[in-house]
């Protein structure tokens, strides 16, 4: 007789140990493909999951098996106008023909990739693997203006809504043994005497025996009259506030959009903005972005204008960095926002102005931000502006990082290097 | 590998009527009520119709284990698939990669699921997923339970060479040691020591000889362990003791004696470096393909069989009343679906089709025992007009694909499928037709057919030839060539590296052609074995 048995409510993802152990085998490959999907997919879908393509021929499992040559005899089916006999010339490269099917798939040959889908999180996962963010614990609980409820206990008191049932009938039970205590020990000691005058016929007396009756009957009324429960039992559970490191985090990007920053860099500067964007989300509930465009003056303008329209004129970068403080110094309040600055440029600047930024820098951004990313797009020489952030850096190193790109392949790498885990730092 | 059907996707021809219908049939018309009429299945019509099916095969002398069939769902049958249809396995990157590709072409509708997956064991464990129509699920039953579970009991290699009993224990077994391994030795360790193993699994089956019985009980493989750790502190092999003189000569004969077919066997007893575990590890995957190598050697019988039985069962439920009209055509779809086979030049022409082939010989032997024609009685005099139950049970029972084919395989067969055989010789610029569906090349294109069906043709025969006891323990193994194919240099040189990991010394392989002669050598300079050592 058949047994049968529905499976369906058994564990499924039997295979997730597999396929991690699969993953973790190949996190060499695996990266490089992520590596590569950042650098070639389009900006807006960074952020999803991803087909992993690797080399088949990187994860075959090798078995013995024929090469070409020799002799081979193989049965086809289907014959149309073939008699014994016929002679044709050999199918170029016809692998199909040489080895029987049972190894077609132990084989593995043919330049085919073995293609595969990650999830978003396991593509992050892997995009921002050993980095993180500078400064994150910084933010002393001291200023943080965000709490959080957080159980602690119980308490007497309380709202009817916060009432815990099982503790207070637990109060309520050990209340009424411990007051009725007393009384069942006298129930008790009074039914042991009437059983003793029972069993022994010589002590009969009726009169004693009613007396303790009664006396029983007393005693349990009283037992009776106890509440089964009282407001002194009940029980509350007990919330408490606890400040909450700010979730929230704003981001700036700052963008030099003057003559001289062709198409190109910019391409490469949002590229490296949206990175910043997607590692800032893992770290963040809530994260808003504010984008600055500057050439001689600075606007505030939304994510389109930023990346693609066209303006001319002369830079000036610390009209920029001024907008930037304003903008912080009315919305953004240090002590409920994380506030990050990365700024992207071609390296050009007023002379004059170079100077001015830095000061602005040291002087109010630094102070109010978690931490201030610059990135200059050129494969020129470096300009003054360049050589006074370099001195910012000097100074206040681990809390402003500046970097250079060169192309668009060296996004990734420079964005990993200005967000490397530094051993110890956060200890 | 264990029984697994693709759902074919692409539209079929319909199928031929060759059900007689009931008008037809000589027995009394349709008496009862269908079992069902709609598509969907509860688990009272699964057990409805199992019972029906039972009391059908047990007409048709239908032998079985006890059958456990267990309803599951999709995500389950990928899970099932990746590692290699059991129940329970032991956990390694490949069965994750197999999962990874599955999915992959799954979600993108490249691949029906199979229907079923059916484990040779007893009780006789079938899956059949939850996706499945009623009748469907009926078929399935037909095909696993019955069909397949009966092959599995009655066939001589299953019998000698597998055990149904304590197949799941074993796995269970041992999935645990390997994660205790795990945990003791690092999941590094214990995985390349599996890629090892794995490259040699289908070098790790005795081919002649029956294995000692597999045993779940950990406490009995406790006490061979233990014994085997103290008959490898005995072994002569690496006794450094000096030997007497007379006894030189004696010793400077080859080690093994005998070329060696298991070589995963022979590293487990003799390979000189290799802790108690790593043994129990190599023990752990020759065991799994000494029960999986009966299942590859009759492909083409055991879906045959339960192909040919599923349609037998299904046409009886038919007759009988229990399924309808609509049941059957439904059933009469997913049938020549599955035997469908496509011709030489068809774009999904990927060999023969099993299910076809079988199917179409079982269903031969049925035809000549109770119509024979005069050809028939030419070819097959002792078959023609005898009791087709016998004969059917007698074939499934006495042969492999191989013996199968050169004893069964009918003309009618041939000319039906068309079947014709390509010589391609490496010294000759042209292929030939060498026999076709004639009278002249029948009994070429048997010959043929049923050495492509020999896994000792399919697979290179390698063997353990010896190992250098007196000198740099280097390991010799040998490729004794049929008909003069060469080994694949790539994949040969890989699993040189693998063998290297396990032997811990010096590993030489060498192809030998019908004469002697050593045609390839194949191995890694020392320098190259280093670094892949290194890294």
């Amino acid at each position: 007789m058949s047994i049968i048995i529905d499976r369906r409510l058994n564990a499924k993802k039997k295979s997730t140990v597999n396929r991690q152990r699969f993953l973790r085998r190949y996190k060499g490959l695996v990266k490089e493909a992520v590596q590569d999907a950042v650098d070639q997919r389009s900006i807006t879908d960074v952020d999803s999951g991803s087909d992993i393509s690797i080399p088949k021929k990187d994860l075959s499992e090798p078995v013995f098996h024929h090469g070409q040559g020799g002799r081979v005899e193989q049965v086809h089916p289907g014959n149309k106008e073939f008699t014994t006999g016929d002679r044709f010339q050999r199918p170029e490269g016809g692998g199909g023909q040489g080895s029987g099917e049972g190894e077609a798939s132990n084989s593995g040959s043919g330049e085919d990739d073995f293609i595969f889908s990650i999830n978003r999180e396991e593509f992050l996962e892997y995009l921002f693997e050993d980095l993180e963010l500078p400064n994150l614990l910084r933010k002393e609980l001291k200023d943080s203006t965000d709490f959080k409820l957080k159980r602690a206990g119980y308490t007497s008191a309380g709202a009817p809504d916060r009432l815990n049932v099982v503790r207070s009938l637990k109060a309520a039970h050990a209340r009424r043994i411990a007051l009725s205590g007393k009384d069942r020990k006298e129930i008790r000691a009074l039914k042991r005497q009437l059983r003793e005058m029972e069993v022994s016929p010589e002590t009969n007396d009726e009169a004693l025996k009613k007396e303790i009756q009664d006396q029983i009957s007393t005693l349990n009324k009283k037992l009776k009259r106890l509440p089964f429960i009282d407001d002194f039992d009940l029980k509350f559970n007990n919330l408490v506030k606890v400040p909450q490191p700010s979730s929230k985090a704003v981001m700036f990007c700052v963008m030099d959009v003057s003559g001289s920053m062709t198409r190109e860099i910019k391409d490469i500067a949002k590229r490296f903005f949206l990175l910043l964007y997607l590692f800032l989300e893992r770290n963040y509930e809530k994260i808003e972005v504010v984008f600055i465009r500057h050439h001689s003056e600075a606007r505030e303008c939304n994510e389109h204008d930023f990346f693609y329209a066209r303006e001319t004129g002369g830079t000036v970068v610390s009209s920029a960095l001024t907008l930037t403080d304003d903008i912080i110094t009315e919305r953004y309040s240090p002590n409920e926002w994380n506030i990050y600055v990365a700024q992207a440029s071609d390296g050009d600047n007023w002379e004059a102005d170079s100077a001015k930024c830095r000061n602005i820098i040291v002087d109010k951004l630094l102070p109010l931000t978690q931490y201030y990313s610059y990135v200059e797009i050129t494969d020129r020489h470096h300009q003054n502006l360049w050589h006074e952030y370099k001195m910012i850096e000097k100074a206040h190193a681990g809390h402003f990082a500046m970097q250079q790109i060169r192309n668009a392949g060296e996004i990734y790498p420079v964005f990993r290097k200005l967000f490397e885990k530094k051993e110890g730092q956060n200890a | 590998m264990p029984d697994m059907e693709r759902h074919e996707q692409e539209s079929m021809p319909s199928p031929e009527s060759q059900f007689k219908p009931a008008a037809d049939a000589e027995k009394p018309a349709r008496r009862a009520e269908p079992i069902s009429k709609g598509s969907e299945w509860t688990f009272e019509l699964l057990e409805e119709y199992d019972r029906e099916l039972a009391k059908l095969a047990e007409r048709f002398k239908l032998d079985t284990y006890p059958n456990q069939i267990e309803v599951i769902s999709s995500e389950q049958m990928l899970d099932a698939y990746a590692s290699v249809g059991m129940p329970l396995m032991y956990n390694h990157w490949s069965f994750g990669k197999q999962f990874l590709s599955n999915q992959q072409s799954y979600q993108r509708g490249q691949m029906g699921l199979a229907y079923e997956i059916v484990i040779n064991s007893n009780p006789c464990i079938a899956y059949l997923m939850e996706e499945n129509t009623m009748p469907m699920q009926a078929l399935v039953i037909a095909h696993a339970c019955y069909g397949h579970n009966s092959f599995f009991k009655g066939n001589y290699l299953f019998q000698q060479w597998t055990d149904a009993d304590s197949i799941i224990d074993y796995l269970l077994f041992a999935k645990n040691y390997i994660a205790q391994c795990e945990e003791k030795y690092g999941v590094d360790a214990v995985e390349e020591l599996l890629d090892a193993c794995h490259a040699l699994m289908n070098q790790g089956v005795n081919r002649y000889e029956r294995p000692r019985p597999i045993s779940a009980e950990e406490e009995k493989a406790r006490a061979k362990e233990r014994e085997e750790y103290i008959q490898r502190n005995l072994n002569d092999l690496w006794r450094t003791i000096p030997l007497r003189e007379e006894n030189e000569v004696q010793q400077a004969e080859r080690y093994p004696r005998d070329p060696e077919e298991n070589v995963l066997y022979f590293i487990e007893k003799n390979a000189p470096l290799l802790d108690t575990w790593q043994r129990e590890l190599i023990r752990i995957v020759r065991k799994i393909a000494q029960y999986f190598y009966p299942q590859r050697q009759t492909q083409v019988m055991n879906e045959g069989w339960a192909t040919f039985w599923h349609y037998h069962l299904m046409q009886e439920m038919y007759n009988e009343g229990h399924i309808t009209e609509g049941f059957i055509m439904e059933f009469l779809h997913s049938h020549s679906n599955v035997v469908f086979q496509p011709d030489f030049d068809d774009p999904r022409y990927s060999g023969i089709n099993p299910y076809a082939l079988g199917f179409a010989m079982f269903q031969d032997i049925r035809r000549i025992c109770e119509n024979p024609t005069e050809e028939d009685r030419r070819w097959f005099p002792d078959l023609a007009g005898s009791d087709w139950l016998e004969a059917v049970h007698f074939a499934m029972k006495n042969f492999k694909d191989e013996s199968f084919i050169m004893q069964y395989l009918s003309p009618k067969v041939m000319r039906d499928l068309k079947l014709f055989c390509i010589d391609d010789d490496e010294g000759n610029p042209f292929l030939e037709v060498s026999a076709i569906h004639d009278d002249s090349g029948y009994r070429k294109v048997r010959e043929s057919l049923s050495a492509q069906y020999n896994l000792g043709n399919r697979e290179p025969n390698i063997q353990v030839y010896s190992v250098n006891t007196r000198g740099d323990r280097s390991l010799t193994l040998r490729h004794f060539m049929h008909q003069g194919r060469p080994m694949e240099s790539e994949s040969t040189r890989e699993i040189i590296k693998h063998i290297h990991r396990l032997w811990g010394f010096d590993v030489h392989m060498e192809s030998v052609d019908e004469w002697g002669g050593v045609k390839t050598i194949y191995g890694l300079p020392k320098q190259e074995v280093e670094d892949t050592e290194a890294a």
